[in-house]
């Protein structure tokens, strides 16, 4: 034991007093918070802007239609589809004459095709038009239409789960987002440590230093230390990543100016509701309000738990599988491709499923998924976020960590004595057919 | 003296082959073992069971008066393999530190002896470099000093020399003689014979998975020799074959005689002063442990072996 630590401490520190341990560390997330910002960014200001003129036989929807950010609607009144580039309009909109029910057609001829999302808008809002029109025409005064418009979006869903006597406010939209960071995270990982622990074997087999070692420690402690020391780098990793992400949006949050602090904890004492309504709070410190709201309706400790204990699971269920694959490898790095594909699959077929889980997450798929060590630390991470134990019943969460761990028993047990035999063969093409017959025969 | 290791009827067998077939035999504390064999004989394997790596279907081994028990006795081994092997990207000091301390010392004993072994091969100014920034002959040297660092009864050493210039060569044969002097028995393995010829008391020759000679030099040559003579006359031509020798060549001025069986070599020195040769030199050829090892070896099929499937 004493020399497994040894190793152990070997692998963990030759790689997190790596530099480039360091700088992925510190990197990730700031890379992460900046690629949010900035798609944020280039969503609201890189798109393309439409000019777009209308042709309307029927005379209501000059004011009607809305412009937006990129649509601007035009009545010009000599426009044509064979003049409306010269005018300098990006499309013309050729709208038939409505009469009664009837549905019709419109016609938009355009420069440059337009994207899905802009047809879309283009059709809701004529649509509304078209309402409004009627709506009208049935009576109703244009200033009661504007205050119905304004204060639209009445309702709210607000979900709550029944635990017995008291009932938690629940979050689909958290819950699915939840269940999709963990279950991607865990696949990234899967396959960035795994490989790691596969080419930290392959190095020491190729650089032969592993008949030194074996003839200090045995082979099972070799591949053990390893693969403890990498899941433990992991596990730095992460826990840096979280020390890192709550550090920064605390400084964030304490870089507000101090009246927008002030009204979000009077929003969080009051819980949401503005105290006898004294002040309006404003817009962003109801935003953060919202955010921080919804961010509690999770239960984190045991998603944070249940997060690290997944993630070392379905390490070490795979993590043994890779030593494996990387003891049997000679120098050529296409002998592992090939050999690794066994084991990928597995992992990014869970992830497949995972992707399913996350919209449905109680049909029987999603139950044995989540006991199957193969798929279980991405798939049960999706569910646990839906809630436990509403969604995912103790017993459940229990057996499928049960057999996670039996599993990785299991896989570290039989890679173990594939691993004895392939760390010390060279010049052999090995099959997985050899390494079943070396798991399965004794001594 | 009492021997310190000793195998007897070890076995190993692969599924389609028996790469070592009951070998039995002792080595001596303190000596130096040469350990022979063509490629694929059956060597690397043999000393794999002897360092604990492999564990042998059968037969046993002892280890100074005990069975030998690979989780403890380890600890008293150094194995120095034939393909090298340290972390390239390790730091050399670190390295050192890390696999003697693998070895059961602690950090503080493993950095004395390592600053003790770096003095004495002048290796200090080598502790923060790393192991790919040294040549092959360095590193060699390298191994060596992590292969005795933690002072072990039993040292392997499977072709200690290839590599090195022959200065190194011979710093590292003195440590080996040194080592023995202090107590520790080596066990040496290679393929070249002028070097087993010069350091091992003992040898032991294995081919095709078994033991097929064993003893010291001296009486291997004894055993093996045909009975050669070379001659230096000033009168070559009275050198025929007759009914003591056959001539079977010449070198220079000497002449090899082949005496035959059942006379004596005092037979042909008294045969040519009665022709009144002048005799400058007469001795006897030995056979090199070379020849032996080719007269054993050759014919065998033991090439052939290499390529068998495992």
């Amino acid at each position: 034991m004493n020399k497994t630590w040894l190793i152990i401490q070997r692998e963990y520190t030759s790689r997190v007093k790596n530099k480039r341990f360091l700088l992925i560390t510190i990197l990730m997330p700031l890379l992460m918070v900046a690629f949010i910002v900035g798609s944020a960014y280039l969503s609201s200001t890189g798109t393309e802007q439409r000019k777009i003129a209308v042709i309307d036989p029927n005379g209501f929807f000059k004011g009607h239609l809305k412009n937006s950010q990129q649509l601007e609607f035009n009545f010009p009144s000599d426009v044509d589809t064979s003049n409306y580039k010269q005018k300098g309009y990006t499309d013309v909109l050729i709208l038939p004459k409505f009469e009664g029910n009837q549905k019709v057609d419109y016609i938009l001829r355009s420069k440059k095709s337009m994207g899905m999302m802009l047809q879309e808008s283009i059709t809701n809002k004529i649509n509304s038009a078209i309402e409004d029109q009627m709506l009208q025409e049935a009576g109703i005064h244009q200033d009661v239409l504007d205050s119905i418009h304004k204060s639209s979006q009445f309702a709210e869903l607000k979900a709550y789960e029944d635990k017995g006597k008291t009932s938690k406010e629940s979050n689909a939209a958290l819950a699915s987002g939840i269940g999709y960071a963990s279950g991607f995270l865990i696949y990234l990982t899967m396959f960035i440590y795994g490989s790691m622990v596969m080419r930290g074997v392959m190095e020491e087999k190729t650089n032969r230093i592993a008949e030194v070692i074996i003839s200090s420690v045995k082979p099972f402690e070799l591949m053990m230390g390893k693969i403890i020391g990498i899941g433990a780098v992991g596990l730095t990793q992460f826990l840096l990543w979280i020390v890192l992400i709550t550090t920064l949006s605390s400084v964030a949050l304490g870089m507000l100016p101090a009246d927008i602090q002030h009204q979000v904890s009077t929003l969080q004492q009051s819980n949401g509701q503005m105290a006898g309504g004294m002040m309006q709070a404003s817009e962003s410190a109801q935003r953060i309000y919202n955010i921080q709201h919804t961010l509690a309706t999770a239960n984190w400790p045991l998603i944070i738990s249940c997060f690290i204990f997944y993630f070392l699971g379905g390490f070490l269920f795979y993590a043994a599988l890779f030593a494996a694959v990387g003891s049997v490898v000679n120098e050529d790095p296409q002998d592992a491709q090939s050999l690794m594909f066994p084991i990928t699959m597995p992992i990014i077929f869970s992830y497949v499923i995972t992707n399913v889980v996350i919209q449905n997450p109680n049909t029987p798929m999603a139950f044995w998924a989540s006991i199957i060590p193969f798929s279980s630390p991405m798939v049960m991470m999706a569910r646990i976020a839906y809630g436990v134990p509403s969604t995912v019943p103790y017993w459940e969460l229990a057996l499928s960590m049960l057999t996670l761990i039996a599993g990785f028993v299991f896989t570290t047990w039989l890679s173990g004595k594939i691993y004895r035999t392939g760390i010390l063969m060279y010049g052999k093409k090995v099959t997985w057919k050899e390494m079943i017959k070396w798991a399965f025969k004794k001594a | 003296m009492s021997s310190l290791l000793s195998l007897s009827h070890l076995k190993k067998y692969y599924a389609t082959q028996k790469a070592v077939d009951d070998i039995s035999f002792d080595i001596e504390k303190g000596s130096i073992f040469g350990l022979l064999g063509p490629n694929g004989a059956g060597k690397t394997t043999l000393l794999r069971m002897i360092t604990g790596i492999f564990y042998p279907d059968g037969g046993e081994i002892i280890l100074d008066g005990k069975a030998f028990n690979p989780a403890i006795d380890i600890q008293q081994i150094g194995y120095m393999p034939e393909e090298r092997g340290m972390y390239k990207k390790m730091k050399i000091g670190e390295q050192a530190l890390y696999l003697a301390q693998l070895k059961g010392l602690s950090k503080a004993e493993a950095t004395e002896k390592i600053k003790y072994w770096f003095k004495k091969f002048e290796m200090e100014s080598w502790w923060n470099k790393k192991v790919e920034d040294l040549s092959k002959g360095m590193s060699q040297k390298l191994q060596f000093v992590i292969t005795v660092l933690h002072e072990p009864k039993l040292i392997i050493l499977d072709e200690p020399f290839s590599g090195l210039d022959p200065l190194n060569a011979n710093l590292i044969k003195e440590e080996i003689y040194n080592l023995a002097k202090k107590g520790s028995t080596i066990i040496f393995s290679t393929h070249r014979m002028e070097q087993v010829e010069e350091i091992c008391d003992h040898i032991v020759l294995v081919n095709l998975g078994k033991k097929i000679l064993d003893g010291t030099v001296a009486d291997i040559k004894q055993q093996f020799k045909e009975n050669i003579f070379s001659i230096q006359t000033d009168n070559a031509t009275a050198l025929t074959d007759n009914d003591l020798f056959n001539v079977i060549g010449s070198d220079k001025n000497k002449t090899l005689l082949k005496i035959k069986e059942g006379r004596h070599s005092n037979d042909v020195l008294k045969h040519l002063l009665q022709q009144n040769v002048n005799i400058m030199a007469y001795n006897e050829v030995l056979p090199s442990l070379n020849d032996i090892f080719i007269k054993l070896v050759e014919g065998t099929h033991a090439t052939a072996r290499a390529f068998q499937n495992i």
